[in-house]
């Protein structure tokens, strides 16, 4: 009985905290994003090797990346939830594989837009490309399986399983899928790695990154909101705030 | 996106060309922009999805309250 | 422990005996999708020597796939795997014996039929061992990896389409392993290192998988 009260009343502190701090996050995401985008198409110097198009990496790296922390959050979430039970775990799993499968879908189709210009080809299989195709798999696995699940509860442990299981996968795909690249493409042109990126190209790149995290978490915030007011509906907490309009 | 305002005319010609990779980059971003969209879009509506259902449980209690009252 | 062990194990491979369908099914599987290739893409020996290898474990793959989808399906209806999670006893250790005892029933006959594959698709005799040990070390894992998956969609109806959704990324690196393997034996080089990276995966498999099965198995009864 203590542990139920325990529960409820930490959704009911999250949905409060989220309240608080999701507008000051909104306005510093999209003051990085405005600046990024300004300094990382405006200012940013034109790279003497691919020209312009090399500007496609202040979307495509960040969405990449966020593809992985995204991962690493469900992973994470998903092993608080097996062994607390805390449901508020799940709900941020849950509302976070969409989003993280559009990051993966983005960083590969702006990867295939970047590299038509570079390699000639609208798909290579380069290392980091065939390891975001598989992310995405992962991805789509572990939603479809959420959803199949008749049951909720049986769901959200099914798929934090499967999250777990994926995520130790993961270093393993990587490796093996970078030494098959390696092995058959003896001299593949690694156009992604910019081992020695000047330092006014850097800046909005990092600005960018810490954008499309911050817009990622404003949104996760929200949403796990949502569906915490869906489940506490009819919970005295949600009443009172419905009834002084402050929902 | 306004550029340089003394450059004028051309450099913004220039900066929506990127150097013959328009199609490349504007698409890039373009699709960024898009699907960041739509996330906040679904953010947006599930939230008012919520706080519709939210509303008419609440309606449902109330209702059931008066009838039992009666 | 040893004993249980022992027991899930002799008790799968007698019913699976009685059930000719649950192993032959996947081996003919395994044979028409070899076969369909060469009707694919021509009758070119030299093309299908290079594709070989790529070819084996891919059918391989694919029918263990298949087979792994009955692993715990008529247990499951009959109401025998719910006695096996609520019976008490350590169940990392008896979907263990499981897993071995569906390796044996429908990895092993594949292992012993890719030979006859391999001529069929013009590789040469040399590499055999190495697909063979390939094979073996890796069907093993698979078979592991697999269980999980069929564990997680045990109690849908029609789990088959979601079941290969969920496991065939994770096959990928045993894949890449085992089929290098062959192709460096085609090529004359050294194989110790493909087939220690697959002997590795298999032990990690050994060691998680069955955490993982009895994990997944277990949230249908609570």
């Amino acid at each position: 009985m203590f542990q139920w009260f325990h529960r409820l009343a930490s959704l009911k502190n999250f949905y409060r905290l989220a309240e608080i701090i999701t507008p000051w996050l909104t306005v510093i995401c999209a003051g990085l994003l405005a600046v990024g985008l300004y300094r990382g198409l405006v200012v940013a110097p034109t790279d003497y090797e691919q020209g312009e198009s090399y500007r496609i990496i202040y979307v495509h790296v960040p969405s990449a990346w966020m593809s992985m922390f995204i991962y690493m959050v469900i992973a994470f979430c998903s092993a608080i939830y097996l062994i607390w039970k805390m449901k508020l775990a799940d709900i941020v799993a849950q509302v976070s594989a969409p989003m993280g499968a559009a990051f993966t879908f983005l960083a590969l189709s702006t990867g295939s837009l970047w590299g038509k210009p570079m390699w000639g080809t609208w798909w290579e299989w380069d290392a980091r490309l065939t390891s975001e195709l598989i992310l995405l798999f992962l991805y789509i696995g572990y939603m479809a399986l959420r959803n199949a699940l008749d049951s909720p509860a049986a769901g959200a442990k099914a798929a934090a399983i499967l999250a777990l299981v994926g995520v130790v996968n993961i270093p393993i795909i990587h490796y093996s899928v970078e030494w098959w690249n390696t092995l058959h493409q003896p001299a593949s042109i690694t156009k992604f790695d910019t081992p020695s990126i000047h330092i006014s190209m850097l800046i909005p790149l990092l600005l960018m990154a810490l954008g499309f995290k911050l817009f990622y978490l404003v949104n996760m915030l929200s949403k796990t909101r949502s569906v915490i007011l869906e489940r506490e509906a009819s919970t005295s907490w949600v009443r009172s705030r419905l009834q002084e309009n402050k929902l | 996106m306004g550029a340089k305002p003394v450059a004028g005319e051309q450099t913004v010609k220039e900066f929506f060309a990127m150097g013959g990779y328009a199609f490349y980059v504007w698409m890039s971003f373009g699709l960024t922009f898009v699907v960041m969209a739509a996330i906040t879009l679904s953010t947006v509506l599930q939230r008012k999805q919520a706080i519709r259902l939210v509303k008419r449980k609440a309606q449902i209690n109330s209702n059931s309250d008066s009838v039992s009252g009666q | 422990m040893i004993k249980s062990f022992i027991a899930v194990l002799r008790r799968d491979l007698l019913v699976a005996a009685r059930r000719r369908s649950d192993w032959l099914n996947p081996l003919v599987f395994y044979v028409i999708v070899v076969t369909l290739f060469p009707l694919g893409i021509g009758p070119d020996g030299d093309l299908l020597r290079q594709i070989a290898p790529g070819v084996l474990w891919v059918a391989a793959l694919l029918a263990t796939l298949l087979a792994i989808e009955g692993l715990f399906r008529s247990d499951y209806d009959d109401g025998s795997l719910e006695q096996l999670v609520l019976s008490g006893q350590p169940l990392t250790v008896l979907v263990l014996a499981k897993v071995l005892a569906h390796w044996l029933i429908t990895g092993l006959p594949l292992l012993l039929l890719s030979p006859l594959m391999a001529i069929i698709l013009q590789l040469n005799l040399t590499s055999i061992p190495a697909l063979l040990a390939s094979l073996l070390l890796g069907t093993l894992t698979l078979s592991l990896i697999g269980a999980i998956g069929a564990a997680l969609t045990v109690s849908l109806r029609r789990g088959g389409v979601l079941l290969a959704l969920l496991i065939l990324p994770l096959f990928i690196p045993v894949l890449i392993f085992g089929s290098s393997a062959v192709i460096a034996a085609e090529g004359g080089f050294a194989v110790e290192g493909q087939l220690s990276l697959l002997g590795a995966l298999c032990l990690l498999a050994v060691a998680f998988a069955p955490l993982a099965i009895a994990a997944s198995l277990r949230i249908i009864w609570e």
